[in-house]
């Protein structure tokens, strides 16, 4: 098992090495640079030479791969540099809104497991009934309910019919926890309920499946109550799948929920990212891009040490 | 003559087996036609010019004269939502089909072809699904700048692997079957394997991604648009009326902000309940008999 463990970690290295070499081409074929950028956000006269001059600093004059070894090089050491735009560490940039993005992303999480087991298990218990028609409608609908607007729509109806609207600013949790909770909890509501959607439906279809087994028969069998069939039974074994789903959720919640903090006015990673791409900030874009997919990455290789831990027939060699 | 009427014959009897054994689905098809009719007749059935300013009425609520009110320029919003209706299916349509072809031609080609080809590819394309689909959309859109055109590149292509490998895995068995493999003995070129022989036969998986893309490429691009990222100004596009005076003046003209959202929720719903009716009917593994 330690050996599988350091081989997946390892493994990791070659594929973020992959996801470099591709952000950072990606990068340098859009058009326009950050210095460009700079100028025309002032709407002087820029000198050439200026401009050469900010260039240098920067280091954007060095040929490609220079560009990308001393990258790469610093990465190594964990010195991902500072930002082109703001002159900052990037570690310290990242820092202070990672805090909000990992909260968010946790809560939402959170809200989507409450609500897609009880409601996908129920829909399978009611299997073809009026009650299985309305969790299915209720989860395709929170696929196509886009959560920004769904955002919209929370803030609102908080705006008319009270009078009242969420902080605006962020507050850490271990500052004031009832602000923070008052100012998360709504986004997290808007997000966990599109993520609740793929959730619920399988565990509507694990559930299925499990009931079917002749150990659920055996149970049956033995006079068991129906609850403690389902809950120690059946949901136990059709977790495994739900697992995976909201893993690979949790992992994409983090930098992909670019649109939601926007429409509430959080400075989290996702907006980080849009500022800083829009800028031409290359080097906490390419920062950005391997943090996401490093959390990708390492989700799906919990999530598969969760299954070897849950399942015992299940062993990595 | 008598071929096309048993062909249509056939088409009619699968088509009512599928509103009578799906009727969520047929519900869905029959808004996604209500929207595909809108989107031809705006020019007909809008009211107003989508485009036009009006300063005299401004921030009208819904009323006799403007059902869906007017936006921040005066700006009837029912007409919006039907033109907007046009960039909405025209993004969808051709990011997802775009997406699905290459993404199936990718997969079977990777299976078609298996070792090191088939690793190559796998390993790229997991590459690219280490990326939430929006990030890779943004990179997308600032390399190639906004517009039209390039929001359907941007969404179709972080769609690419995901289809890819769906089709791949689905053509794997396909190519050790005796037809490809007599197709093989025949001498036929690969491409002509891969493009007469084996395509053709991935059409099911291929048509169930086709219909699970639309609703999710909708929805990116409302939230392309929304961040500015995707169609401009003044082009009616239901992710574009959300953004900008939308928000700020909500609580004045809350139906600048409800009646596009609801267009979009009540769209991309349609499609995925067709969507996955379609999947149900024609994925014979999951079929129920």
């Amino acid at each position: 098992m330690r050996q599988y463990i350091l081989k997946r970690l390892l493994l990791m290295i070659p594929t973020l090495f992959g996801v470099a070499v591709l952000v950072f081409l990606m990068l340098r074929v859009a058009p326009g640079d950050i210095v460009e950028l700079k100028y025309a956000g002032t709407g002087a006269f820029a000198p050439k030479e200026a401009i050469e001059r900010e260039r240098a600093q920067l280091g954007l004059d060095k040929p490609l791969w220079r560009q990308f070894a001393s990258w790469i090089w610093g990465i190594g050491r964990f010195d991902f540099g500072n930002s082109m735009w703001t002159g900052r560490p990037i570690t310290q940039e990242i820092a202070i809104r990672l805090e909000l993005s990992l909260e968010l992303a946790v809560m939402a999480t959170l809200v989507a497991i409450f609500l897609s087991i009880p409601l996908g298990a129920l829909a399978a218990l009611k299997q073809d009934t009026w009650v299985d028609y309305l969790v299915r409608i209720f989860s395709i609908a929170g696929l196509a309910i886009p959560s920004f607007w769904l955002g919209i729509i929370i803030i609102l109806g908080f705006l008319i019919f009270f009078k009242w609207l969420p902080p605006l600013t962020f507050t850490s949790f271990w500052v004031d926890p009832k602000a923070n909770l008052m100012q998360l909890i709504w986004p997290a509501l808007a997000v966990g309920y599109r993520y609740s959607a793929v959730a619920t439906r399988m565990t509507r279809s694990a559930v299925l499946e499990v009931l079917r087994e002749d150990y659920i028969r055996t149970a049956r069998a033995k006079g068991l109550w129906e609850k403690v069939i389902l809950v120690r039974h059946a949901l136990k074994n059709a977790l495994l799948p739900v697992i995976t789903v909201i893993g690979l959720e949790f992992a994409f919640l983090i930098g992909g929920l670019v649109v939601t903090e926007q429409v509430f006015n959080l400075n989290g990673i996702g907006m980080l990212f849009v500022e800083s791409i829009t800028r031409r900030d290359y080097t906490m874009t390419q920062a950005l891009v391997l943090l996401v997919s490093f959390v990708f990455i390492f989700v799906n290789f919990v999530v598969d040490l969760i299954y070897a831990w849950l399942d015992p027939r299940i062993r990595y060699n | 003559m008598f071929a096309l009427t048993s062909r249509m014959h056939l088409w009619l009897e699968a088509s009512l087996r599928f509103v009578r054994h799906q009727p969520l689905g047929a519900a869905g098809l029959v808004i996604v036609l209500i929207m595909v009719f809108a989107a031809l007749l705006a020019d007909v059935i809008a009211p107003y010019d989508p485009l036009r300013n009006d300063y005299t009425a401004m921030f009208q609520p819904p009323g006799a004269t403007h059902w869906f009110g007017t936006d921040v320029f005066g700006r009837d919003v029912l007409s919006r939502i039907l033109y907007g209706s046009r960039t909405a299916l025209w993004v969808g349509f051709s990011s997802s089909f775009f997406s699905a072809t290459l993404g199936a031609i990718l997969g079977v080609t990777s299976a078609y072809f298996g070792g090191k080809v088939d690793l190559t590819l796998q390993r790229f394309m997991d590459l690219l699904l280490s990326f939430p689909l929006i990030v890779l959309a943004l990179v997308v859109v600032a390399i190639l700048g906004t517009g039209l055109t390039n929001v359907i590149l941007a969404i179709a292509i972080p769609m690419i692997p995901r289809c890819a490998l769906v089709i791949r895995s689905s053509a794997l068995s396909l190519s050790r079957t005796p037809f490809v493999e007599a197709a093989r003995a025949l001498g036929f070129s690969h491409w002509r394997i891969i493009f007469r022989h084996m395509l053709p036969n991935v059409m099911a998986p291929f048509l169930i991604m086709l219909t699970a893309f639309l609703g999710q490429a909708i929805l990116l691009e409302a939230s392309l648009s929304f961040l500015g990222l995707g169609v401009a100004e003044p082009a009616a596009a239901w992710g574009l009326m959300l953004r900008g005076a939308a928000v700020e003046f909500a609580e004045r003209a809350p139906w600048m902000a409800i009646f596009p959202g609801l267009a979009i929720s009540l769209s991309v719903f349609a499609f995925n309940l067709f969507g996955d009716s379609l999947r149900d009917a024609l994925d014979p593994k999951l079929r129920v008999s």
